[in-house]
């Protein structure tokens, strides 16, 4: 046993003479990584709550600790812009977003995932390059696409505009899924003489709950965040999604901008998303690495 | 035997059935359009009037006239915004990937208060891109940003530095930002490589007595390794195409402007459907010439 515990710490490579006093060292450093990490991920949003709490010209000195609750930036957003619209409108962009992607994503996934067909993979590999696709390379054919359709400046148009983001995405994730579940289930159900219908809709949807509620919460945060075509493809103020609002929150010249709203903004925005991803952190992780490690 | 087929005949038939609405919405938001920008590329169509364009060739990319070359090929932004996304790609992508592993090595040792940390790590991921390009912008802020003030107040900098507006430090600061919001997804990707791996080989290795750092790279790193390179190509790919944080950021600067920033202010700002649409077309083609070489290259297994 000694032997063996003195050969595990050779004596060169070590820094401290005493066991006890480097155990004590490592341990402290671990600690001191992890406050690390920990004020390098939380420190800029508290600053934005911190800034988006102050009024007037206590903006401009900078603080480390609440100093005064002062909620008028959070009144003003809604006064001086459409700002409640602006929320509107992307919840019913990203729900129309997710249900399109989530009900054509589980009758694709299904003869992705279950059946085996010439052509199949040539398929799975096509959604993914999609996935892949640089948004900009179809802006001019979507632009051209919405103004045809006549539904340019309006919520249509980003509903269409962003089914290329989340669908792709939504297949190959619940394919990955789908390949999971067990093949006797389904093949009882073929005994009984159900039809694939049946199977979707009867057998696999109840075991598909978690699996859909992780890749629509994906799809949703997607959409919730998009901003290239929202941006290129809405013209007035009241059309706008949330990211436009806020990036376009203008002041009365270029260098006054209201700092004070656009993080109140800011905050409202994002909290509802950081509840939800702190909520289902566990299937999150999940629905990623389906959809990237193990893809 | 024969009613086996049949089966399998009506399986495969209802599966295109299934597939059918999938596929035509897949071609009708990405295959069309993507079609038509290539098309349009080969045009001189215009944002005010798209229906009245005429064919003109490669005049877009490449044409000569009076003793110069004009075009996309010929066009120094152009090329400085190619620049500009590839330094970008792989400064930020290659810190993401240090960083995101130091974090999952940190998240899969036991201590108390581990989920609290994941949790924390999940914040900057949760936050949309323009907010904290928002948020990050007034922390740069040159005369009232909290980060001069921090960098002041310990003695890094002697007097406060315009981050976003400096062409020498612009891009740094959009890299700053990309890494704070990136490692995350990073570091919960490599993770879950690492929550794989065997135990029986640190077993082994303890037991001979091996260093943790020699452990570290001959064992975990190369078991890591599939985990990490397929989590590098859905960040660089993702890098590649980058648009909202640097137009929030640094605007239509030509310092950080990237490839997207660059199409979409020809297309939109200058109202040039034809230019723009063949750097699109330029943008796509690099992006998928380098995936298909980092895949066959790196023998990336992305398919079943």
């Amino acid at each position: 046993m000694q032997s063996l515990a003195l050969k595990s710490q050779p004596v060169r490579s070590q820094p401290f003479k005493f066991p006890a006093l480097r155990s004590l060292a490592l341990k402290g450093g671990f600690w001191l990584l992890i406050l690390a990490i920990v004020l390098f991920s939380v420190f800029p949003f508290y600053y934005a709550v911190l800034t988006s709490l102050k009024g007037g010209p206590s903006l401009f000195e900078i603080n480390y600790f609440p100093q005064d609750w002062d909620f008028t930036n959070y009144v003003s957003i809604f006064k001086e812009q459409p700002f409640g619209r602006n929320i509107l409108n992307s919840v019913l962009v990203a729900v129309a977003v997710v249900s399109l992607a989530l009900f054509l994503g589980v009758t694709a996934a299904y003869a992705l995932g279950r059946v085996q067909f010439r052509g199949r993979t040539t398929l799975l590999l096509t959604v993914l390059a999609v996935s892949m696709f640089p948004q900009v390379a179809v802006l001019s054919g979507m632009f051209e696409l919405i103004r045809f359709l006549g539904i340019y400046n309006n919520l249509l148009g980003l509903i269409l505009a962003n089914t290329v983001l989340t669908l792709p995405f939504t297949v190959w994730v619940l394919t990955t899924f789908m390949r999971e579940l067990p093949k006797e289930l389904e093949e009882s159900a073929v005994v009984d003489g159900a039809t694939p219908w049946v199977i979707i809709t009867k057998i696999f949807m109840p075991l598909m709950w978690p699996a859909l509620v992780t890749t629509g919460l994906l799809a949703f945060i997607a959409a919730w965040n998009e901003f290239l075509f929202a941006l290129t493809f809405t013209l007035s103020n009241e059309q706008r999604t949330v990211p436009v609002a806020i990036a376009l929150i203008s002041g009365a010249s270029e260098f006054e901008l209201p700092w004070g709203n656009i993080m109140a903004a800011s905050v409202l925005v994002t909290v509802p998303v950081i509840v939800l991803v702190l909520i289902f952190q566990r299937k999150i992780v999940a629905g990623l690495t389906a959809g990237a490690v193990k893809g | 035997m024969a009613q086996q087929s049949e089966l399998t005949l009506s399986r495969v038939r209802s599966a295109w059935f299934f597939l059918t609405p999938m596929l035509i919405a897949i071609a009708l938001v990405a295959g069309w359009p993507l079609l038509r920008t290539i098309f349009l590329g080969f045009t001189d169509a215009n944002l005010s009037d798209l229906s009245g364009y005429s064919f003109i060739g490669i005049e877009n990319y490449i044409y000569y006239e009076d003793g110069e070359w004009y075009g996309l090929i010929a066009d120094p932004t152009w090329w400085r915004s190619v620049w500009n996304t590839f330094f970008f790609t792989i400064v930020s992508v290659t810190l993401e990937t240090g960083l995101g592993l130091i974090i999952a090595l940190t998240l899969n040792a036991q201590f108390p208060g581990r989920g609290l940390l994941r949790a924390a790590i999940l914040i900057p991921w949760a936050i949309p891109t323009i907010v904290s390009a928002k948020m990050w912008s007034w922390m740069l802020h040159d005369q009232f940003g909290v980060l001069n003030d921090i960098f002041l107040g310990i003695g890094v900098i002697s007097q406060p530095i315009a981050w976003t507006a400096d062409p020498q430090l612009s891009m740094w600061a959009v890299i700053m930002v990309d890494v704070w919001k990136t490692t995350p997804f990073m570091a919960l990707l490599i993770l879950a490589g690492l929550q794989m791996l065997p135990s029986d080989c640190y077993e082994a290795a303890k037991v001979d007595g091996v260093h943790p750092v020699k452990v570290f790279f001959k064992v975990t790193l190369p078991l890591v390794k599939p985990a990490i390179m397929v989590a590098v190509i859905f960040r660089a790919l993702d890098a590649l195409r980058i648009f909202d944080l640097i137009y929030v950021l640094t605007s239509n600067s030509e310092d950080t402007m990237s490839m997207s920033v660059y199409a979409r202010q020809q297309l939109v700002d200058f109202q040039d459907v034809g230019y723009g649409s063949a750097a699109s077309t330029l943008l796509f083609m690099i992006i998928a010439v380098l995936t298909v070489l980092y895949i066959v290259g790196g023998r990336v297994k992305l398919g079943d």
